[in-house]
């Protein structure tokens, strides 16, 4: 293989995977939409929340990550829906501009919270595939990559069943299309849409147990928040699929953009993407066309 | 109570209607006056600094106060502003001509970011100028031969006349001045037909766009007012700063105006100003907060961005109207006061509506 093919794969086996991330955040805020209209700034800090109790369970109290996985999956469960039901809902009825001002709100206090409670340093902990990579094709890819993608494309299906087949997922649905139609056909619309806080409570959770040991488990992870934007607005705002498609898209481009074009674009890819999209296509790639939607 | 009674036309639009309002605001600006006179230099920074947040958060509400268009990059343009600027005074401009030049400037900039929200509204304009603000922020730092990239950009001294602003004195007066033109300027601006042009456009495009209002020029056209005076208030704080870095405008600035004028209250400029105070002292009544904490509390960091998570939920859950609607209840209060009915003021009962179809 020319060196040339061998860099563009592994730079697309590297997008994928951190695609796969911002795929996974972008499907958490994409749920909390479209089930409520609150646009949840504060979902990047539900993940430093879940890195940092991940750590200081697997490095400080020394449980198996087995054990902290679905324990720190749960509690976010817990923390997202105690959000919603407590705070959050408070504001129903106010311009969509108050509620990203209270996710804001409670971003800060969360960050606040973590770098009181856990310090400010980096921290990382060892997962049971740190250290090992495969060799697929001639492209070397780590262990922990490919359970990412993995676990994205796993939840992802899961998701798919969940709102196709259960009675809570199509419940859920119905509210997010029209609360009060749901609410008169016996959907309980208020503990449906704290549900689906937990839910993207829960995919937070493992988006950054998964994600800290790749970077550091560190407070600026929240800036995760912004990429997933990107995502969500190629994907086509409020639309699932869309979201993971999104998700990959941006990890790709900026691993081509870093390698491709000029310095300091990669850090920026994202962004222009997002500025680009919603000034050339506001719909993006899977999105609804609404009559005025934008 | 107090009853009007007019005489002339004039009288109905003065902007300080009545004789005791007169009084007061002439004493106050008789204080901010008087206050060099007695000040600790320390303060008097302070001070100035104050009063150009309050210009820079009197810009954001133009935008998202009074025409509801939602910027959360502000800080791009206190950037621009202070760059402009700079570079402008190093290629040897006077002071009194790069200041309104650099305004322009952020203006323009502004005019620019102001072409996508005619096709996007809410929470996506939100995001372009989230992204725009990261984009400006890398673009500073990587453009090394106006901006000095990471390494920052000396900030020459202001000179008017042959005399030098740079004392803390002289620059707490330019700022005074500017906060006062700023505020003149936008409050007589805002109750003229282009300031009602705006509120329209925020309450209703349909009916705006009915009633004659070029609606899309009046968004771009309040991005460029905007950011016009945003730039002016980065102007000023280039001096303030003294040596310009790309991490002095980052996305916590842009957070920070959005909280002065969410907090202040929504569509007034006395808001925006009592806004920026707020959250300029904020840090300070953090810090002596800390000193009667016991030492292991007093050591952590955090406890500033939680207290302004704090203040804003507080704010948003429980007077959205903010500290002027907290302001206008007071006053409501006092002029009434014994007859003062509770319910004047009482929240109604509200149900989710749907911002996907409007």
């Amino acid at each position: 293989m020319s060196s040339h093919l061998e860099l563009f794969a592994q730079l697309t086996a590297n997008g994928i995977a951190v695609g796969s991330i911002y795929a996974l955040v972008a499907l958490g805020i994409v749920l909390i939409h479209k089930a409520t209209e609150v646009l949840n700034f504060a979902h990047g800090d539900l993940l430093v929340v879940a890195a940092f109790s991940a750590w200081a369970l697997i490095d400080k109290a020394g449980l198996s990550f087995w054990l902290v996985l679905p324990l720190v999956a749960l509690a976010m469960g817990v923390l997202a829906y105690g959000l919603d039901a407590l705070v959050v809902r408070r504001i129903v009825g106010q311009p969509q501009f108050a509620g990203v001002m209270l996710t804001i709100a409670i971003a800060f206090m969360m960050r606040g919270l973590v770098s009181m409670g856990f310090g400010t340093e980096s921290q990382s902990y060892a997962t049971p595939w740190t250290g090992a990579s495969t060799e697929i094709l001639g492209v070397t890819v780590a262990d922990l990559s490919l359970v990412i993608m993995g676990s994205v494309l796993l939840i992802a299906a899961l998701l798919w069943l969940f709102f196709r087949y259960t009675r809570l997922g199509i419940a859920m649905q119905a509210a997010s299309q029209n609360q009060l139609a749901a609410h008169l056909n016996g959907v309980r619309v208020k503990r449906v849409n704290s549900l689906v806080w937990a839910l993207a409570g829960v995919t937070a959770a493992i988006a950054g147990i998964f994600l800290a040991p790749i970077t550091l488990v560190d407070t600026s992870l929240w800036l995760i928040t912004l990429k997933a934007l990107a995502a969500i607005v190629l994907g086509g705002f409020g639309s699932l699929p869309g979201a993971v498609i999104g998700g990959i898209l941006i990890g790709l481009i900026e691993q081509y953009a870093g390698v491709y074009l000029m310095h300091g674009v990669k850090d920026i890819a994202a962004y222009l993407v997002l500025i680009l999209v919603l000034i050339l296509r506001p719909t993006g790639i899977m999105g609804e066309a609404h009559g005025r939607r934008v | 109570m107090r009853f009007d009674y007019h005489t002339a036309y004039r009288q109905g639009f003065a902007l300080l209607p009545h004789t005791s309002d007169r009084v007061l605001y002439g004493l106050l600006i008789a204080l901010l006056l008087a206050v060099p006179f007695f000040a600790s230099t320390y303060l008097l920074g302070e001070l100035g600094y104050v009063l150009i947040l309050c210009i820079a958060a009197m810009g954001l509400m133009v935008l998202t106060g009074f025409t509801g268009q939602v910027s959360l990059g502000h800080a791009s343009f206190v950037a621009i502003g202070a760059y402009a600027h700079a570079w402008l005074m190093t290629q040897g401009l006077p002071f009194a001509l790069s200041l309104p030049l650099a305004a322009l400037i952020s203006a323009g900039a502004g005019l620019v970011v102001g072409i996508p929200a005619i096709r996007v509204s809410g929470l996506y304009l939100a995001m372009v100028t989230l992204a725009f603000s990261i984009v400006v922020e890398q673009v500073i730092g990587l453009w090394r031969g106006v901006t000095g990239g990471f390494m920052g950009m000396l900030v020459p001294n202001p000179e008017l006349l042959g005399l030098s602003l740079s004392s803390p004195r002289a620059f707490y007066y330019v700022c005074l001045f500017f906060a006062l033109a700023v505020l003149l300027a936008l409050l007589n601006l805002m109750r003229s037909g282009i300031g009602r042009a705006f509120v329209g456009v925020r309450d209703s495009e349909a009916a705006a766009y009915a009633l004659g209002i070029p609606v899309k020029r009046v968004k771009v056209g309040a991005f460029g007012l905007s950011a016009g005076v945003t730039g002016l208030a980065g102007a000023l704080m280039a001096h303030h700063i003294g040596y310009l870095t790309p991490d002095a405008f980052t996305l916590l600035l842009s957070l920070d105006l959005v909280l002065m004028v969410v907090i202040g209250g929504m569509g007034s400029l006395r808001g925006a100003i009592l806004g920026a105070i707020l959250i300029s002292l904020l840090p300070r009544a953090v810090a002596a907060l800390k000193a009667l904490l016991p030492e292991a509390m007093a050591r952590q960091s955090g406890m500033e961005i939680f207290v302004a998570g704090a203040v804003l939920a507080f704010f948003v859950l429980f007077e959205p109207m903010g500290l002027n609607g907290r302001w206008l209840k007071l006053r409501a209060l006092l002029e009434s006061f014994p007859l003062y009915r509770r319910d004047t003021f009482r929240r109604q009962k509200s149900y989710m509506r749907s911002e996907r179809n409007r």
